[in-house]
C-alpha cells in the first residue's frame, strides 16, 4: 500500500519539524496537501454520479461532515461530482487560509526571538495547537489503526476525505463520528482561542487576524455539528451562547460605567501614587456597602412603617410629649436629636409593635429584627469575600525575604505615578530602600547603646499605656457625669455640659494620635515598624474609647430599666384604678379605653432610644471634628504657608510647618471605626445608615478636594496592595467587636414596654418564636425546637471544631509539602552549581552511574548488550564528563528514557492491526514505533542524523 | 457625532473589546486621547503612527522612568523608533489595564526591563534598571560598589539556573510571588 508508506514518511518529517523548525513543518504541510489532492482525485474517479438530486439540493447548504455522514450511510450512492467539487473548494479555501495563517505566524515568530517562542511552548502558536489537536484525534481513533497516522499531518478535512476513501470499509461508520467529534473539538478549540486571545502577548495585528480566522471558522462549521433533530437545538444553543456573550459584555460595560469617581481616584492616583488612592478606593467600597445596608434598612423597615403604619401623632410613641412640645422644633434641641427627632422614624422607639401592618400584612417587628441581624450577616459575608479575593489576587506569599531584592528591583515602581514631584519622592525612597537592603541596618545599630534604647522603648510603652488608661477613665468619668446631668434640669446645663461625652471622645481621638507619634520618636524604630506600632496604638485607643463608652452606656441602660419598671407598675396601677372606678361608677364591665391624648400619656424612658441617640450624636460629632480638622489642619495651614511665605523670616514651605501630608492610616482607621459605630448603632437608630451614606458621599468629594489642593506627596511612598487586606482585616475585627454588644442586648435585655417594635415581648427574639409558632406549619416549628436543642447544637459545634482541626492539619500538610518541594529545588540548584564549579558530580550514586553507563552511545541498547559497554566505558567514563559535564547527566537520563522506550514497541507490536503485520520491517526498523511514543522517539533519531 | 466616535466602527470596537482587557468606554477614551495627539491633517489618515516624542507628552507617561522602553516595546514600527499606531496604543493600555492577567503583565514587564532586547536580563540590563529606578540626579545614584552588590544579590535570588542572567521564566517565577506587582503595574488613562 503506497499511501501508507507515504504516511509514515510524512510523520517523520512532521515529528522532526515539530522539534526543529517552523519552516520544515510548513513544508510537510505542503506535502501533505499535495498528497491530499491526489487522494481527493481518487474518490472522484471511484464515485459514480448517482442521482438523488433532490436530497442533494436540500443538503446543499449543509457542511462537510454532515455530508460525510450521509455518504457513509448510503455508500452506493456516493457523493456526486458537483457536490464533491463544492466540498473541495470549501476545503481548499480553508486550507489556504490556514496556510496563510501559518505563514503569518512564522513571520511573527521570527520577529520575536526564538527562545521566547520555545518558552511559551504549548500555549503559544496556533500551529502547535492544531498539531495537538491532530494528535488528540489520532489518539481517539487509535483503534482504527493504520490510516490515522496519515490523517495526522493533514488539514482536517483533507484527512477525513483521504482516510475514508482509501481505507477499507470496516472503520467507516465510527470514523465519521470521530470526525464530527474532532470537528466539534476543533470548533471548541477555536472558541476557546477567541476567548483567550487577549491573554496572549502578541501584537494587535496578529491577534486581529487570528480572531477573524477563528471567528470565520466557527461561523462556518458550527452549524454542521449535531445531527438530525439535535441540529436545531444545537443551532439554538449556539445562538443563545452568542447572545449571552454579547449581553455579558454589554453588562460589563454598563457595570464599569456605573462605578463612580473613577476620574477623581485616577487623579489622586497619578498625583500621589497608589497608596493614597487606596484610601479613596476603600472609601468608595465602603460607600457601596453602606448603600446596600441602607437599601435593606430603608426598604424593609423604614418605608413600610412610614407608608403602612399609623401616622405621626396617632399613638404615644409617635407623639412628642406635652411638656416637650414647645421646644420640640428648636434648633438647639434638634441638634441634640431630642424633641421632634427623638420621636421620628430615625429611632427605634417610633416603630409600632403591631404584628402585621397594612394591606400586605407586612410583619414589621419580625422584619426589623431580621434586618438588624441581616446587616451584620451581609457585612460579614462581603468583607470575607473581599478579603478572599484580595488574597487570591496577589502573589500567594512566598516567604518574606526569599525575593526581597528582586521584588525591590522589579516591582517597586508605581506605574500610576504621573506627577514629577511624586516621582522624585519615589526615586528617593527606592534609593534608600536599596541602600538599606544592602547595608543591613541592624548591624549599624549594634554599636550604639543598646540599654539606653531598651529603656527608652519601655518608657515609651509605659507612657502610651498611661495615655490609653487615662483616656479610658476620662471617658468613663464623663459618661457617668452626663448621666447625672441628665437628671438635672435641661435648661440649666450649658452646651458643653450637654455634649461633654462626644466632645471629649472626639478630642481624645484628635489629640492622642499625634501624642503617640511624638512618644514613638523615643523608640527610634524603622519607619515601617513604627507605622505598625502607631496603627496598633491608635486602634487600641479607639477601641478602648468605644468600649468604655459602651460600658458606661450599659450602666445607663440598667438604670433606665429600673425606672421603667416603676413607671410601668405605676401606669398599670393607674389603669387598674381607672377600670375599677369606671366599672363601679357606670356599673358595666364594658369599659372603653381611657380617653387621654397621646401626648399626655405617661411613658417609660425607652432606653433603646437613648442608646440610638448616643450613637448618632457620636457619629455626628465625629463627622464635625474630622471635617474641621481637614479645614484647619490642612486647608488653613496650606493657605498660611502659601501666602505668609512671602513675608516670613524662614522658608515656610520647606521649613517648619510646610504642607500637610495625607495621613492614610489615620484616615482609614477613622473610617473603620466610623463603620463600627454605624454597625452598633444601626439597630437602635435605623436612620443612622442614611446619615452615614451622606457622610461618606460628602467626605468623598471633600477629602478628594482637600488632598488635591492642600497636601503634598509623601516623602516615603508606601505601596497599597498588602495593606488592602490589612484594612479589611481591621474592618472584620471591628465588625466582630460591634456585633457583640448588639447581640448581647438582643438576647438578654428586655425591650421597653411602650416603645419600639418589640414592646410587650419578654425578649426581642420572641418575635421569631411567635412567628414560628403561629405562622409556620407546626412540623416546621417542631423541627426548629429540635434544632435549637442543646443536644443537637453541641454535636454541631463539635463537628465544626473537628472540621477546623482537620482543615488545619491539611493546610499544615500542604505547607510541609511546599517546604519539601522548595528544599528539593534548592538541592537541585546546589547540585547544578556544584557541577558547574567542579565539573564533577558530587552525588556518589550519580557518579557510579556515570561510570557504569555508556553515556556516549545514545542508541537504545538491547538489554542483553548491557554488560559489554561497561567494559568499554571504564576508559571513557572518566573522560567524557570533563568534556561536557551537563551532557553526562543528561546522557544518563536519556539512557533511562530510551531503555523505557525500547521496551515500548514490543507490546504494541503484538497488538498491531492487520496491515502492520504485513510490513514487519517497519516495526522493527531503526525507529521503534514512530506512530506512538512520540516524545521518546526523539533521542534515537537525533543520534541517527 | 462625526468626530472621534464615528471613526471607530461598531465591529472594530467589538473586536477591540474581544482582544483587549479594556471596556468600551476605555477604548473610546483611548481613541479620544490618541486623536488629541494627532495633528489636523494626520487625522484623516488610517493607521497613522505617532512619534515617540508626542506619545511621551501624555501625563500618564511623562514621569515614568521607563517611558521610552514602554514605547519601544509596544511599537510595531519597522524602524524601531518607538512610534505607536492606535492599535499599539491599545495594546499598551490593555497590558497595563486593571484586568490584565499576571502573565501578560509580567511578559511585558520583562520586555520593558530587557533594555538590549536580547531575551534575557543580564548584568547590563539590571544596571540600567537600577539607574532608572534611582532617578537621574547624582545624589540618588548608587555607588558602583553598591550596584555590584545589589546586582549580585538579585542574581543570587532569582537566577535559578545560574547562567548569570534572568530569563523570562525565572522572571515570571519571581514576579508571580510578589504581592504588589499586579496592583502597581498599571496605567490608567
Amino acid at each position: 500500500m503506497p499511501p501508507k508508506r507515504k504516511n509514515e514518511a510524512a510523520i517523520k518529517v512532521e515529528d522532526v519539524g515539530m522539534e526543529v523548525d517552523v519552516v520544515s513543518d510548513s513544508g510537510s504541510e505542503d506535502e501533505a496537501r499535495r498528497r491530499a489532492k491526489n487522494r481527493r482525485a481518487k474518490p472522484q474517479r471511484k464515485s459514480k454520479p448517482v442521482s438523488d438530486h433532490e436530497e442533494d439540493e436540500e443538503d446543499e447548504e449543509d457542511e462537510a461532515p454532515k455530508k460525510r455522514v450521509r455518504k457513509k450511510k448510503a455508500k452506493p450512492r456516493d457523493s456526486d461530482e458537483e457536490d464533491e467539487e463544492d466540498n473541495q473548494s470549501v476545503k481548499r479555501k480553508s486550507s489556504k487560509a490556514s496556510r496563510k495563517k501559518i505563514k503569518e505566524e512564522s513571520d511573527e515568530e521570527r520577529e520575536e526571538d526564538r527562545e521566547k517562542r520555545k518558552k511559551r511552548g504549548t500555549v503559544a502558536s496556533k500551529k502547535e495547537k492544531e498539531e495537538h489537536n491532530k494528535e488528540k484525534k489520532g489518539n481517539v481513533k487509535g483503534k482504527q489503526g493504520k490510516n490515522m497516522g496519515g490523517e495526522k499531518d493533514k488539514k482536517k478535512k483533507n484527512g477525513k476525505l483521504s482516510s475514508s476513501s482509501s481505507s477499507s470499509d470496516s472503520g467507516d461508520e465510527s470514523l465519521s463520528e470521530g470526525e464530527i467529534a474532532a470537528l466539534k473539538e476543533q470548533v471548541e478549540e477555536k472558541k476557546k482561542l477567541i476567548t483567550t486571545l487577549r491573554n496572549k502577548p502578541w501584537r494587535m495585528k496578529r491577534r486581529l487576524v487570528l480572531l477573524k480566522e477563528a471567528q470565520d471558522f466557527v461561523e462556518e462549521f458550527e452549524g454542521a455539528l449535531g445531527k438530525g433533530k439535535g441540529r436545531k437545538l444545537y443551532a439554538f444553543k449556539v445562538m443563545m451562547a452568542k447572545k449571552l456573550i454579547k449581553f455579558k459584555r454589554d453588562f460589563d460595560n454598563f457595570k464599569t460605567a456605573c462605578i463612580p469617581w473613577e476620574r477623581k481616584i485616577k487623579d489622586v492616583e497619578s498625583h500621589f501614587g497608589s497608596s493614597v488612592a487606596s484610601y479613596f478606593i476603600f472609601l468608595r467600597w465602603m460607600y457601596g456597602l453602606n448603600l446596600v445596608l441602607f437599601g435593606f434598612m430603608f426598604g424593609l423597615v423604614v418605608l413600610p412603617e412610614l407608608l403602612m403604619g399609623l401616622p405621626y401623632g396617632s399613638i404615644p410613641r409617635k407623639t412628642v410629649p406635652r411638656e416637650e412640645q414647645d421646644t420640640a422644633m428648636d434648633f438647639s434641641v434638634l441638634n441634640d436629636f431630642e424633641g421632634f427627632c427623638k420621636y421620628s422614624f430615625l429611632f427605634y422607639g417610633y416603630y409600632n409593635n403591631e404584628r402585621t401592618i397594612g394591606v400586605l400584612k407586612f410583619r414589621l417587628p419580625l422584619s426589623y429584627l431580621l434586618v438588624g441581624v441581616g446587616i451584620f450577616g451581609y457585612s460579614l459575608m462581603v468583607v470575607i469575600r473581599t478579603m478572599a479575593r484580595n488574597s487570591n489576587e496577589g502573589g500567594d506569599g512566598a516567604e518574606e525575604g526569599e525575593f526581597t531584592f528582586s521584588w525591590k528591583m522589579f516591582t517597586s515602581w508605581d506605574y500610576l505615578i504621573g506627577n514629577p514631584e511624586t516621582a522624585d519622592n519615589k526615586y528617593a525612597s527606592i534609593t534608600t530602600s536599596f541602600k538599606e537592603s544592602i547595608v543591613d541596618e541592624q548591624e549599624n545599630q549594634k554599636n550604639e547603646n543598646i540599654h539606653l534604647r531598651r529603656f527608652l522603648r519601655v518608657l515609651a510603652n509605659l507612657l502610651i499605656t498611661c495615655t490609653l488608661g487615662g483616656s479610658g477613665y476620662l471617658i468613663y468619668f464623663v459618661v457617668k457625669r452626663s448621666q447625672d446631668f441628665a437628671k438635672m434640669e435641661q435648661d440649666k446645663l450649658s452646651w458643653l455640659e450637654k455634649n461633654e461625652v462626644e466632645f471629649v471622645m472626639s478630642l481624645l481621638g484628635l489629640v492622642c494620635p499625634p501624642l503617640f507619634e511624638t512618644i514613638a520618636e523615643l523608640e527610634d524604630y524603622h519607619p515601617r515598624i513604627a507605622l505598625k506600632w502607631q496603627l496598633g496604638r491608635i486602634f487600641a485607643l479607639f477601641l478602648g474609647n468605644l468600649y468604655t463608652f459602651l460600658f458606661a452606656l450599659f450602666d445607663e441602660v440598667n438604670e433606665k430599666l429600673e425606672t421603667e419598671k416603676s413607671i410601668r407598675n405605676a401606669t398599670e396601677w393607674a389603669l387598674d384604678q381607672y377600670y375599677a372606678n369606671y366599672s363601679s361608677h357606670f356599673n358595666t364591665t364594658d369599659v372603653p379605653p381611657p380617653n387621654v391624648s397621646p401626648a399626655d400619656v405617661i411613658r417609660g424612658p425607652c432606653w433603646e432610644n437613648a442608646v440610638g441617640i448616643g450613637f448618632v450624636k457620636l457619629v455626628v460629632s465625629d463627622i464635625q471634628v474630622s471635617y474641621l480638622t481637614i479645614l484647619v489642619g490642612d486647608f488653613l495651614r496650606a493657605v498660611i504657608v502659601r501666602f505668609l511665605n512671602y513675608c516670613w523670616c524662614w522658608d515656610l514651605e520647606a521649613g517648619f510647618p510646610s504642607y500637610g501630608e495625607f495621613d492614610i492610616s489615620g484616615n482609614v482607621l477613622g473610617l473603620v471605626f466610623n463603620q463600627g459605630m454605624i454597625w452598633m448603632g444601626a439597630f437602635y437608630a435605623p436612620g443612622l445608615v442614611g446619615l452615614n451614606i451622606l457622610r461618606l458621599l460628602s467626605s468623598m468629594y471633600y477629602q478628594a478636594w482637600a488632598v488635591m489642593c492642600c497636601n503634598v506627596p509623601h516623602a516615603r511612598v508606601f505601596k497599597a496592595s498588602r495593606s488592602n487586606n490589612f484594612y479589611m482585616g481591621l474592618l472584620l475585627l471591628v465588625l466582630f467587636l460591634s456585633v457583640l454588644p448588639v447581640v448581647y442586648t438582643i438576647m438578654t435585655l428586655s425591650p421597653s414596654f411602650d416603645c419600639g417594635p418589640f414592646s410587650g415581648q419578654e425578649k426581642m427574639y420572641d418575635v421569631v418564636m411567635e412567628t414560628i409558632e403561629q405562622d409556620l406549619p407546626s412540623f416546621l416549628g417542631n423541627i426548629f425546637t429540635y434544632a435549637t436543642n442543646p443536644g443537637l447544637i453541641l454535636p454541631a459545634v463539635l463537628l465544626m471544631l473537628l472540621a477546623l482541626y482537620y482543615l488545619n492539619a491539611v493546610s499544615k500538610g500542604y505547607q510541609q509539602a511546599n517546604l519539601d518541594l522548595k528544599r528539593k529545588m534548592k538541592m537541585a540548584r546546589d547540585e547544578e552549581k556544584n557541577r558547574r564549579n567542579n565539573k564533577d558530580s558530587t552525588n556518589q550514586v550519580m557518579k557510579d552511574l556515570e561510570d557504569l553507563l555508556p553515556n556516549k552511545s545514545l542508541i537504545p541498547p538491547p538489554i542483553q548488550e548491557e554488560p559489554p559497554p561497561t567494559d568499554v566505558v571504564t576508559g571513557k567514563g572518566s573522560k567524557s564528563p570533563k568534556v561536557k559535564p551537563g551532557a553526562a547527566a543528561k546522557g544518563v537520563n536519556l539512557q533511562k528514557d530510551v531503555s523505557l522506550a525500547a521496551q515500548n514497541p514490543r507490546a504494541p507490536v503484538t497488538h498491531a492491526p492487520g496491515p502492520r503485520r504485513g510490513h514487519p520491517g517497519n516495526a522493527r526498523g531503526p525507529h521503534p514505533g514512530p506512530g506512538r511514543g512520540r516524545g521518546r522517539g526523539g533521542p534515537p533519531r537525533r543520534h541517527e542524523s | 457625532m462625526g468626530t472621534t466616535a464615528s471613526q471607530l466602527g461598531k465591529d472594530v470596537l467589538s473586536e477591540y473589546q474581544e482582544l483587549t482587557f479594556l471596556t468600551k468606554q476605555e477604548i473610546l477614551l483611548a481613541h479620544k486621547r490618541f486623536a488629541e495627539l494627532l495633528t489636523k491633517d494626520e487625522k484623516d489618515l488610517p493607521n497613522i503612527r505617532v512619534p515617540v516624542q508626542r506619545i511621551l507628552t501624555l501625563p500618564e507617561l511623562k514621569s515614568n522612568p521607563f517611558r521610552r522602553r514602554i514605547c519601544y516595546v509596544f511599537s510595531t514600527s519597522e524602524h524601531k523608533d518607538g512610534s505607536l499606531t492606535f492599535e499599539d496604543f491599545l495594546d499598551l493600555l490593555s497590558a497595563f489595564s486593571d484586568s490584565a492577567t499576571l502573565e501578560i503583565k509580567s511578559h511585558y514587564a520583562f520586555r520593558i526591563f530587557d533594555f538590549d532586547d536580547d531575551g534575557t536580563l543580564d548584568g547590563g540590563d539590571l544596571e540600567q534598571l537600577v539607574n532608572c529606578l534611582t532617578g537621574e540626579t547624582d545624589d540618588t545614584r548608587l555607588t558602583p560598589e553598591e550596584m555590584r552588590q545589589l546586582i549580585s544579590n538579585i542574581l543570587e535570588e532569582s537566577d535559578i539556573d545560574k547562567d548569570g542572567t534572568v530569563n523570562l521564566s525565572e522572571f515570571q517565577h519571581v514576579i508571580s510571588r510578589s504581592p504588589d506587582f499586579v496592583s502597581s503595574f498599571k496605567i490608567v488613562l
